[in-house]
């Protein structure tokens, strides 16, 4: 999973630089990867990808705002709805 | 009166001035001023002269030389309170052979030399050849917006009011200048003197440079200034204000009305324009076509807004239609014009506008342009008002949501929930100890695209910093000045005569022959709105309140009241709407970006798949892909196959 975030990221928001410029704990605000159309284009691949519907409520960095952070966020909602 | 193009070399002592290569200069700005060419050739001094006869049209002919012929000027642009100079001048002993304002500035220029620029009023960029003291004086209107470009080459002097002339003349290199590049890709506009082109020079707004002895020395003989912070006070009530604003716009749109021909207007649809519109209707006898844009898109349009302004002041007016394949059709012939890669598209429909006019048989237009940088009008000015506010109270959950309410117009903004509001326009510390504080968001996401840099590009830009550079620039009392001040500041001295001014106006008004009047920048005007104390420009944060309030009786109060739109042109769509038009695959395929050397191919190549699949929603790509096209195409018109446009 974290690949293909990884992946994602990189195409979509670098077009293919700096692969490595960023860990999976860091922001991807504050290192400038994602803006506020970034995150709009997120959601709607993590709802393509992984299924999942992302609520209003659940627009907030701590669940979309690394890529650990993402992995613990679809863990979590896959379970749910499980 | 002539909006043209002028041009001119001064070689060093013995060599001889050489009238062809004059002529080929002039050609390549004849689109300035179609009506006449001249070229005077005498000795080592060339000038040369491409006339759109707007007063005058009889006698105004240039190069004009003084009574003894020691003294030549060619003159572009207009000083709109020649008629009052002329007379004072009369008064004082000088004698006319013409109507001309440009016999005007050759006779203060004989009155008073080099300080005669403190009594224009108006855009212009002149030369004038001293024969006795054996110098050139050039100089540049006070906001930057007639444009003049130089550059010295084997000794001799090469100026002219657009790159393409300079560069007609084969001596002088094309080659970019990555220092400028690097500018461009943060703040939309170069820091004058440098330009795109290395060592191509601009004449900075509120400039004269002086030539003698193959030295040059500029001198700034005008520029922006604020109150101090704490020395702000209300010393006039708010209706005060408004009524000495209303008088001098009065008079700055009248003189701007001198014309032996007919003078239009621009109608966008906002406020700005529909002042001056308005002025002219209400307080002069003069008859008004009015010129608007509009737009396929709904997203864009706003006809409904310019219809109801027309109507209103009974102007005869007129439309042109934009679709997103003109847009894309012109663009190659926009970055022509404006001579150096720009991020947005917004110049095109302002270029197809500018035919309209000219195909309506009109030479002049007012525009409202300048409105926005001296009342405070852009949300720039409100977005850093609300980071300071916020930022004072960090914990506050309500002040980052007053964000919201300032983009309406963009649905991304609005998806977003609070926090991420918070996170996005989060105010760092160090931002708000920035002295460019205002400009950061902006021009940190405009930095953003340098990742489509090459990596040869990157090490040539190693330890270069341009933010430290316009920091330098920054006049001694900046600090003085409230945050909002500041803000403004940065706006008028560099967007408005790198951007605003110059891509999206002179040079695509002039690219059809058409002229820009500007009431709004007559320099009253500007020193009386920097008078203005920030808490009345803006209003908590109702922007432009003085000039709202100035426009009670004018305008329709639905503009009035209508919640500013910027002006704005839809971007990558304009090249991949049904398909891509041919020169945009070119310029963008790898072959040509690697052959330019400038980005990085299979990046640029993932940034159009994108596009082509419509998922470029977002200001940063979009601004990406007109970046990166403009200046492929920059570098293909004026590096590559120079003069060679599609």
């Amino acid at each position: 999973m974290k690949e293909i975030l990884r992946q994602f990221i990189c195409d979509n928001f670098l077009f293919g630089l700096q692969r490595d410029s960023f860990s999976d704990d860091d922001s991807l605000l504050e290192k400038r990867i994602i803006d506020s159309t970034g995150v709009l284009e997120l959601i709607a691949f993590l709802e393509e990808t992984f299924g999942v519907k992302v609520q209003d409520d659940e627009l907030l960095p701590e669940n979309l705002d690394s890529i650990n952070r993402l992995v613990r966020y679809i863990e979590k909602k896959s379970k749910a709805a499980a | 009166m002539n909006m043209c193009g002028i041009a001119g070399i001064i070689h060093p002592p013995q060599a001889k001035a050489d009238p062809g290569r004059l002529r080929s200069m002039i050609d390549r700005i004849r689109h300035r001023g179609p009506d006449e060419c001249a070229v005077y050739a005498k000795d080592r001094v060339g000038l040369a002269h491409a006339r759109l006869s707007i007063i005058d049209l009889a006698s105004g002919q240039q190069p004009m030389h003084n009574d003894t012929g020691t003294v030549s000027i060619v003159f572009n642009g207009e000083i709109f309170n020649y008629v009052e100079l002329r007379e004072k001048l009369i008064g004082k002993g000088h004698r006319f052979r013409t109507q001309s304002d440009t016999e005007v500035i050759l006779r203060l220029y004989e009155d008073r030399g080099e300080a005669c620029v403190h009594d224009l009023n108006g855009q212009w960029a002149f030369a004038i050849w001293d024969a006795e003291k054996q110098s050139l004086f050039l100089s540049r209107d006070r906001l930057g917006i007639a444009p003049l470009f130089y550059t010295q080459v084997d000794g001799a002097f090469i100026f002219a009011s657009e790159i393409k002339a300079i560069f007609a003349d084969s001596r002088v290199a094309r080659r970019i200048d990555l220092a400028g590049l690097n500018e461009l890709f943060t703040f939309w506009v170069n820091l004058p003197p440098r330009t795109f082109f290395r060592n191509i020079n601009e004449l900075p707004p509120g400039h004269s440079l002086t030539l003698r002895d193959g030295a040059v020395r500029l001198k700034r003989y005008w520029r922006l200034r604020y109150p101090d912070a704490d020395q702000l006070s209300n010393e006039m009530s708010e209706d005060e204000y408004a009524e000495r604003l209303l008088d001098l716009l009065v008079d700055s749109t009248r003189i701007r009305l001198r014309a032996d021909v007919p003078v239009g207007a621009y109608l966008s649809g906002g406020l700005d324009s529909s002042v001056i519109a308005a002025i002219v209707r209400k307080f002069t006898e003069t008859p008004l076509k009015t010129f608007s844009v509009t737009f396929r898109d709904a997203e864009f349009d706003e006809s409904i807004h310019q219809r109801e302004v027309a109507g209103a002041l009974a102007t005869e007016h007129r439309e042109v239609p934009c679709s997103y394949e003109d847009i894309g059709r012109v663009f190659p012939r926009v970055v022509w014009h404006a001579e150096k890669p720009i991020l947005r598209t917004a110049a095109g429909p302002l270029f197809i506008l500018s035919q309209l006019v000219r195909e309506s048989g009109y030479k002049v237009v007012l525009t409202g342009e300048g409105s926005d940088e001296i009342f405070g009008g852009y949300d720039i000015f409100k977005e850093a008002k609300i980071r300071r506010f916020w930022s004072a109270r960090p914990e506050s959950k309500m002040r980052p949501l007053l964000l919201k309410r300032l983009y309406p117009y963009l649905p991304m903004l609005q998806a977003q929930s609070p926090e991420y509001l918070k996170a996005f326009f989060h105010v760092a510390d160090a931002d708000l100890s920035s002295r460019l504080f205002s400009h950061l968001p902006r021009w940190e996401l405009t930095s953003d695209l340098k990742m489509f840099f090459s990596n040869d590009v990157r090490r040539e830009l190693e330890g270069t910093d341009p933010y430290a550079d316009l920091e330098r620039q920054l006049p001694e009392d900046y600090d003085g000045w409230d945050g909002f001040s500041r803000g403004q500041y940065l706006e008028a001295q560099y967007l408005l005569p790198g951007y605003l001014l110059s891509s999206q106006a002179d040079r695509v008004a002039m690219a059809h022959s058409v002229e820009g009047r500007y009431p709004f920048l007559d320099h009253r005007v500007v020193e009386f709105a920097n008078s203005i104390p920030p808490r009345l420009k803006m209003k908590v944060l109702n922007e432009k309140y003085i000039l709202k309030r100035a426009a009670r009786a004018l305008v329709p109060e639905a503009i009035r009241k209508r919640s500013k739109q910027p002006y704005r042109a839809p971007e990558a769509k304009s090249f991949f709407n049904g398909g891509a038009q041919e020169y945009v695959q070119a310029a963008l395929s790898p072959e040509r970006i690697r052959s330019h050397g400038i980005f990085q191919p299979a990046a640029v190549d993932r940034l159009v798949e994108k596009v082509r699949r419509g998922q470029a929603i977002g200001i940063k790509d979009n601004m990406a892909l007109v970046g990166v096209l403009s200046t492929q195409l920059a570098l293909d018109q004026f590096i590559d196959h120079f003069g060679e446009v599609q």
